[in-house]
């Protein structure tokens, strides 16, 4: 009864909303049984017919495609100082420390997440069928990132400044750390690319790309708009260029005609030749989103900026940029979801990413006809690397918004 | 290949005597560049059961690899020392010449103008698989030739010289038939298994392996006619014959092996009897026990014992991946010995 005065409400605009006519009412009420009968249907599919076996059995190939087993625990490390991580910056972004507002430490929708992140940590290794040692590793990697989030939430207020300033940089170092844990190197056995597979290939490939087509494209879009023509027709044309060839044929390219051009042996592994390739190819992408930031910047700015004796290099980073690359950012945000996804064209080059892992997988004889359940466990995976990337978007557009309080940093 | 030779010629007299330090004097510049790198690079399919797959637990397997493997074990003595390149049908050539990779073991068919220096310059190693195209049919449905396939769906892979070829046969017999194609090797034995058509069509070696895993093979058949000639064979380019030469004797090697009844089992035993007994000189010039067969082809002289002590002979290679002792139970058919009339048959070791 408590709950009537609440619920009412909402009550009455779903009936106003759904229900306001009666060719509302039908259309609404054939819907609904529409979207039942589907989710009967999938769900009687997902949990009747389908068998899941192939992806339990192949979990470890989605996961890290050839990786040695026995070199495996250095990503289980990897995995767990990624959580910390990011257990860390959510509770500095999230959990206000600002003393006036103490009772956030868990926001409504943080409780969810964690919630959610619990379940899925409880449920997904047990659905798999994973090892018992593996289940109790991926729980604790869950709790250290809850833990980790708690921390710093609790104790982020008392900590100085300086070192909360550190945090971020916590990223750039472990993607280094990262690289050097799964490549190998200073005292660590080598793991040649040609090993790597699955989930790893495609998140390395595509936040290697991401990471580097960034600065490129910012140094292209610049140097379009440049007064200097050799500078300004060098972009055109590189721009131009890229965006004239189909990204495949790149990919081709990249794979086959640079060992006819460079000695046996001198050719970087292919697999590197690819990731490069997507970064070239997205910069071109990117520059033309910043130069539609970059002249969404008034002129009146840059000459206000040139007016007060800032010099070229001052006037670009702390005038211009900042406001046109904020401009550009759902646009660049779009192109990085989208190069994500091109990552799925290395298995048309023969590279195992996730694409490339799930062709073979399919190809097994003994897992014939199971097309449904891997292309289906593969289009989740992507979406929740996609819906990760849109919601660090979000969050980061958020922070960068004028008309919100500045944060705290 | 005009534009890399100066630079490759130049590397060659870098790296200096790394090039001969088996002592043999034969030149090849592929095989020092694979000796210097420590690892052969063998172009593969990857994703054909049997031939070249990688399975659950992460490991190539199959026929076409065990050739990669024992290429690696007759170079450096260790199959493990090679690396396995999945390549497509459409880059597989490009990826040989550029020198992507050393050779290609990957379901390629043997034709002319592949083989031709005006074609793809390939150079081909002996037949590894006799294969052709077969049409496989449930066993109820009464068919039997490919003439009472007249008016009936086949279900085939679109884009492939499988549905060229079905066509021109049919055409020749004047029988008139409804393709189904389908872009997918999975989509296409879908469809046959869902009952969409009534025959597929494919080389009788894919058609074994896809019905080893039908729910009940027994209930398919393949059709006596074959439709195409499909000799599968290991290849390296017209550029370096003493590198082909290389690869063709120790995949012979495999053969005479099995000729000789030698298997990874017994070869130790082989050579010790060998070099027990100076009057089984065949054997003996065979296993690098005396001659210089190894030094000619600028390997180590016991290469054929490595080879065979890693991978096997041919026969245990073909019924390890493909045959009776494998999941997909094909027969030797034409790839018996040739004592046994099939066409398996090296040319002497002398």
């Amino acid at each position: 009864m408590a709950n009537r005065p609440v619920l009412a409400p909402q009550l009455r605009r779903l009936r106003r909303e759904l229900f306001s006519s009666p060719g509302d009412g039908v259309l609404s009420i054939s819907l609904i049984v529409l979207i039942g009968l589907v989710a009967i249907g999938f769900l009687r599919w997902a949990f009747g017919q389908a068998s899941w076996a192939v992806i339990q059995v192949n979990s470890t190939l989605f996961a890290v495609g050839r990786y040695p087993i026995e070199q495996q625990w250095r990503l289980w490390l990897l995995t767990a100082l990624l959580a910390a991580a990011t257990g860390l910056s959510w509770g500095l972004l999230r959990a206000s420390p600002r003393p006036d507002r103490t009772g956030t430490l868990w926001p409504r929708h943080d409780r969810l997440a964690v919630v959610i992140l619990v379940l899925g940590a409880l449920w997904l290794p047990w659905a798999l069928r994973l090892a018992a040692l593996i289940q109790l590793r991926w729980w604790l990697v869950v709790a250290l990132l809850v833990g980790c989030r708690w921390a710093a939430g609790r104790f982020a207020a008392v900590l100085p400044s300086a070192l909360r300033r550190l945090v971020p940089l916590l990223w750039p170092a472990l993607y280094l750390l990262g690289m050097v844990l799964i490549s190998g190197g200073l005292g660590l056995v080598t793991v040649p690319p040609s090993e790597w597979g699955g989930l790893l290939l495609t998140l390395l490939a595509a936040s290697f790309a991401i990471l580097l087509c960034f600065p490129i494209g910012v140094m292209l879009a610049l140097g379009r708009r440049s007064d200097l023509p050799l500078l300004r027709w060098g972009s055109v044309l590189y721009i131009e260029f890229i965006r004239g060839a189909p990204l495949i044929t790149l990919l081709f390219l990249g794979q086959n005609i640079l060992g006819f051009l460079l000695p046996g042996g001198l050719a970087p592994e292919r697999i590197w030749r690819a990731a490069w390739v997507l970064t070239f190819f997205a910069a071109a992408y990117l520059a033309e989103s910043v130069r539609s930031g970059l002249s969404a910047v008034p002129p009146g700015q840059f000459e206000a900026a040139r007016s007060l004796g800032l010099s070229y290099g001052q006037t670009l980073q702390q005038v211009v940029l900042p406001q046109a690359l904020r401009v550009a950012l759902p646009a660049m945000v779009g192109q990085f979801i989208s190069l994500l996804q091109d990552t799925t064209l290395l298995s048309l080059i023969g590279l195992l990413d996730l694409l490339g892992t799930a062709r073979t997988v399919m190809a097994n004889p003994a897992f014939l006809g199971k097309s449904a359940e891997v292309y289906l466990t593969l289009a989740v995976l992507f979406w929740c690397c996609c819906a990760a990337l849109g919601l660090g978007s979000r969050a980061l557009e958020r922070r960068l918004d004028p008309h919100t309080i500045p944060s705290a940093t | 290949m005009q534009v890399r030779w100066p630079l490759v010629v130049l590397l060659t007299g870098l790296l200096g005597g790394c090039a001969a330090d088996s002592g043999s004097g034969v030149q090849s510049q592929k095989m020092s560049t694979i000796t210097q790198r420590g690892k052969l690079v063998c172009g593969v399919d990857g994703k054909l059961p049997g031939f070249s797959f990688v399975g659950s637990d992460g490991r190539y397997s199959g026929l076409d690899v065990d050739i990669c493997k024992a290429m690696a074990a007759s170079l450096f003595g260790d199959p493990e020392k090679v690396e396995f390149r999945d390549l497509n049908s459409s880059e597989r050539f490009a990826a040989l010449a550029s020198g992507e990779v050393d050779m290609l073991s990957r379901n390629t068919t043997m034709t002319l103008s592949r083989d031709a220096a005006g074609g793809n310059g390939l150079s081909f190693a002996p037949t590894v698989f006799y294969d052709g195209q077969g049409v496989m049919t449930p066993a109820v449905s009464g068919i039997k030739t490919l003439k009472d396939l007249a008016g009936k769906p086949i279900c085939v892979e679109s884009g492939t010289t499988t549905e060229l070829n079905l066509a021109d046969r049919m055409r020749e017999l004047g029988v008139a038939y409804t393709p189904l194609k389908f872009q997918t090797g999975d989509q296409t034995y879908s469809a046959y298994l869902g009952g969409r058509c009534v025959a597929v069509t494919s080389d009788r070696s894919q058609l074994a392996a896809k019905r080893s895993a039908f729910p009940s093979p027994a209930q398919h058949t393949l059709l006596p006619e074959v439709l195409s000639k499909e000799p599968l064979t290991p290849a390296t380019t017209n550029a370096d014959p003493a590198w082909a030469d290389a690869l063709r004797w120790t995949v012979y090697a495999l053969m005479q092996a099995e000729e000789l009844g030698i298997t990874k089992a017994n070869v130790a035993a082989k050579l010790s009897e060998a070099k027990g007994n100076k009057n089984l000189a065949d054997l003996r010039r065979f296993l690098g026990v005396e001659g210089d067969f190894g030094r000619q082809l600028g390997l180590p002289s016991d290469f054929v014992v490595k080879v065979v002590g890693a991978v096997g002979n041919y026969g245990e290679i073909f019924d390890r991946n493909v045959g009776l002792g494998s999941a997909l139970r094909l027969d030797r058919g034409i790839n018996r010995q040739w004592k046994d009339g099939g066409l398996i048959y090296s040319p002497p070791f002398r």
